[in-house]
């Protein structure tokens, strides 16, 4: 069975970027499903731990370059989060590659489809999920 | 509970990857949903009116739209639910263009994966709750601050059209860089007599000006700002003063001018230049002897209408504002950092500026060429371009505005002292622009020699002449050219005060400096915060051609603001839920638009959330420990709702 991740994109940049790959017919592997929120500020450890609880292989919080965000620093508080929640996967058992942190701009639609190419790779390399999934 | 999904043909973008029909039918299976349908173009009137037969008949509540990306359409389909008295934050959309049909070739994986966002939408639909946009009054009058072409430039346009305008200026007089150069490219116009016309603005009875002030706070939103401002003292009762110009002619003290680029010197109390607006000097208290010394008085004893005060505080005004212009310009890069051109060791060694003060006719020599180091009149030149521009070791952009005014001035010297000698040492020659390639040519056709190299160094000479090295990069050859003076094209940057009214703004600057535009193409006016308008170089490099452009831009963009008397937000806001909040203030730590305050209640403290600075980023929601803080239309089940659905198989 193929992976399956939850990507996390906030609406000003990563959204956007994955967006303008599609308008520039980019081409990624298919396992990514976006959810769109406002920015990657909004994000919250729970979040994360829910879908990979749930199956998922992987989880990537995507937003505006640091000094980018549309909100000023949201992505700060993305960054922080995901840090605190990759050692608490580490903690948990649960490999800390799962989980990634990408900051992709509203021009970058060709970074959009290679960090999620890259991604599925490199999720398709590690063992089956302990929670399910692969 | 009524959900209708329509899937989207997008004629064969989505269709011809997607299977739209077995797409409809999986959707026509979720849990509330009640109709689905598929057509070839969802937002054309047939496709909507579709969905509007739909909500009539079906009693639709909530409706999926699996189309292109929500940035698109989703403001299409929204405003359907509104039309046909529905709420328009019941519906989503499921991007099955951009983020699946454009981006996959596999048809089973694409239709798969499409199966999977309609049923996160649905998911997401099912959660969400009605809304109502918040209507807020509008203050119609505007700020600009920045007294310079740009701001002029806006603050007239909204003048004329009949708003209120306030015009900060942080020097004593308007008119900015445009003021100090001698003659613009491509035309050769005197800037002073184009920009006179405009300057007269200070008799618009809609501009009221605050000259040698500075803006000092800014609260409140969008089309109801508070702007406190700093009128610093000028020791000159400005009702009083008529602008007769004796103060100056008897003031015993001279200082450099550093409007003058150093080269002049002023009065103690003075004015920037003769056409200057308003026309009331400013006593400089550094270096005025009745501060330094404590006696002197001359310009009290001349003065006819006994306006100085020396006694005089600085004053803070409060004016109210719907929206504001960012107009403040650029400041020149002090070159004195690359140590091998000699700027301040040598003194034949100018900036850009201050050649144009050294060649202007109000200038300090009236427009005699004559040297700085020993007032010999320069036979020999060379321009030196991209200083502090196009350089990894200071500024990597292009400054715009240096070829075209190196070209001119190049010209010029050639025009006015045809024996004189004339090299620019150059990158590239950027002069696009409506008949800027033209005068570049004619530039060449009057024998000024242009070297692509960057000048590796200047050398002092004992004489004061300077030599310049470079390698001309066409032929490989080092040349070695001994001339009088060295002018240097220097980078324009952001002004030393853009930081802190970045912070007073709350505004983003760029990596370069520069405020940053809400979009590069689409909004370049806008900033990030709504009601902020940005005009001219404060933006970045521009010549004042696209300067005037630009501040025509701006205050169109604020005046489709205060045209109107009331706005409706967003309801996309945070708020707190009072029995849960502890009231630690997590929340207002993290918000970057001072959205949230916390207060007393019933002895002990809560976040409060004004919802119209709020602009639903959903930061704080994260940061709170409690789980006071939520966010309306991405709560935590909203989003929990959609991550399990995604994780559901179809």
């Amino acid at each position: 069975m193929e992976p399956k991740i939850v990507a996390f994109c906030c609406k000003w940049c990563s959204s956007a970027g994955a967006d303008l790959a599609g308008t520039s017919r980019m081409k990624y592997p298919p396992n990514i499903r976006i959810i769109r929120v406002m920015c990657s500020g909004r994000i919250e450890p729970s979040y994360i731990l829910r879908a990979l609880e749930l199956g998922a292989d992987g989880v990537i919080v995507t937003g505006c370059h640091l000094g980018d965000c549309h909100y000023i620093a949201g992505n700060e508080q993305a960054l922080k989060r995901v840090e605190m929640t990759t050692e608490l996967l580490e903690t948990m058992g649960i490999d800390p590659r799962r989980l990634r942190l990408e900051w992709i701009s509203a021009s970058e639609g060709a970074r959009f489809a290679s960090v999620m190419t890259d991604f599925v790779e490199e999720i398709k390399k590690l063992e089956p999920s302990p929670l399910g999934g692969v | 509970m009524n959900i209708g999904v329509y899937v989207c043909h997008c004629g064969t973008n989505i269709a011809g990857v997607i299977d739209v029909e077995k797409v409809t039918e999986y959707a026509a299976t979720l849990d509330g949903v009640v109709v689905a349908r598929n057509y070839k173009y969802m937002c054309s009137d047939p496709g909507k009116e579709l969905i509007r037969n739909d909500i009539k008949e079906k009693n639709l509540d909530r409706v999926v739209v699996a189309a292109c990306s929500p940035t698109m359409h989703e403001k299409t389909y929204r405003d359907v639910m509104e039309e046909m008295g529905g709420n328009p934050f019941l519906f989503e959309m499921a991007n099955i263009r951009e983020q699946d049909s454009w981006v996959h070739t596999d048809k089973d994986e694409a239709t798969e994966k499409a199966y999977d966002l309609v049923r996160m939408a649905v998911a997401k639909v099912r959660k969400n709750e009605p809304l109502e946009r918040i209507e807020i009054p509008v203050t119609q009058r505007a700020l600009v601050i920045g007294g310079g072409v740009a701001g002029m430039e806006a603050s007239l346009d909204l003048a004329e059209q009949g708003y209120e305008v306030i015009l900060v200026e942080k020097e004593q007089s308007i008119g900015g860089h445009m003021s100090q150069l001698t003659k613009t490219f491509p035309t050769l116009d005197c800037p002073m007599c184009i920009l006179a016309p405009k300057m007269a603005l200070h008799e618009h009875k809609n501009i009221t000006i605050y000259s040698f002030s500075e803006i000092e706070e800014v609260s409140g939103y969008v089309g109801n700002f508070e702007v406190s401002i700093r009128k610093k003292a000028k020791s000159v009762i400005e009702d009083l003063c008529n602008g007769c110009g004796l103060c100056q002619e008897k003031c015993p003290t001279k200082v450099l001018s550093v409007y003058d680029g150093n080269l002049g010197m002023r009065k103690a109390i003075y004015t920037l230049f003769p056409q200057a607006v308003p026309r009331i000097p400013v006593l400089d208290r550094e270096n005025c002897l009745m501060f330094t010394k404590g006696k002197c008085g001359v310009c009290k004893k001349v003065c006819p209408t006994d306006a100085i005060d020396y006694e005089q505080q600085d004053e803070i005004v409060t004016e109210k504002v719907g929206a504001i212009i960012v107009a403040t310009g650029y400041a020149e890069y002090d070159p004195s950092e690359i140590a091998e051109y000699g700027y301040g060791r040598y003194k034949n060694v100018l900036t850009g500026l201050q050649f144009e003060r050294l060649t202007n006719a109000s200038g300090p020599t009236l427009g005699a060429l004559k040297r700085p180091s020993d007032g010999a009149t320069p036979k020999r030149f060379a321009f030196i371009q991209c200083v502090g521009s196009r350089d990894v070791n200071t500024h990597e952009y292009c400054s715009k505005v240096c070829c075209m005014y190196t070209v001119k001035n190049a010209r010029l010297l050639r025009d006015e002292h045809p024996e004189s000698e004339v090299y620019v040492f150059y990158t590239d020659v950027r002069s696009a622009g409506k008949g800027y390639e033209e005068f570049y040519k004619i530039s060449q056709e009057k024998g000024v020699k242009f070297v692509r190299g960057r000048a590796s160094e200047i050398v002092g000479l004992p004489d004061d002449n300077l030599l310049v090295r470079t390698e001309d990069t066409f032929t490989g050859n080092v040349i070695e050219a001994e001339v009088d003076m060295v002018i240097l094209a220097c980078a324009l940057l952001p002004t030393e005060d853009s930081a802190k009214l970045r912070d007073i703004l709350k505004i983003s600057e760029g990596t370069d400096g520069f405020f940053l535009e809400a979009h590069p193409k689409l909004r370049p006016v806008d900033t990030l915060t709504d009601g902020v308008y940005i005009a001219g170089c404060a933006q970045g490099p521009r010549d004042i051609a696209d300067t005037v452009v630009h501040a025509k831009g701006a205050a169109s963009g604020a005046s489709v603001l205060i045209s109107h008397t009331k706005m409706s937000l967003d309801p996309i806001s945070a708020y707190s839920d009072e029995s849960v909040c502890r009231g630690c203030g997590e929340c207002k730590l993290v918000c970057q638009f001072g959205a949230i305050e916390i207060e007393p209640l019933d002895g002990r403290l809560i976040a409060n959330v004004n919802e119209v600075l709020c602009k639903g980023c959903g930061a704080c929601v994260g940061a709170c420990c409690n789980g006071a803080m939520t966010i309306k239309h991405f709560k935590d089940e909203q989003i929990n709702s959609m991550i399990e659905a995604a994780m559901e198989v179809a």
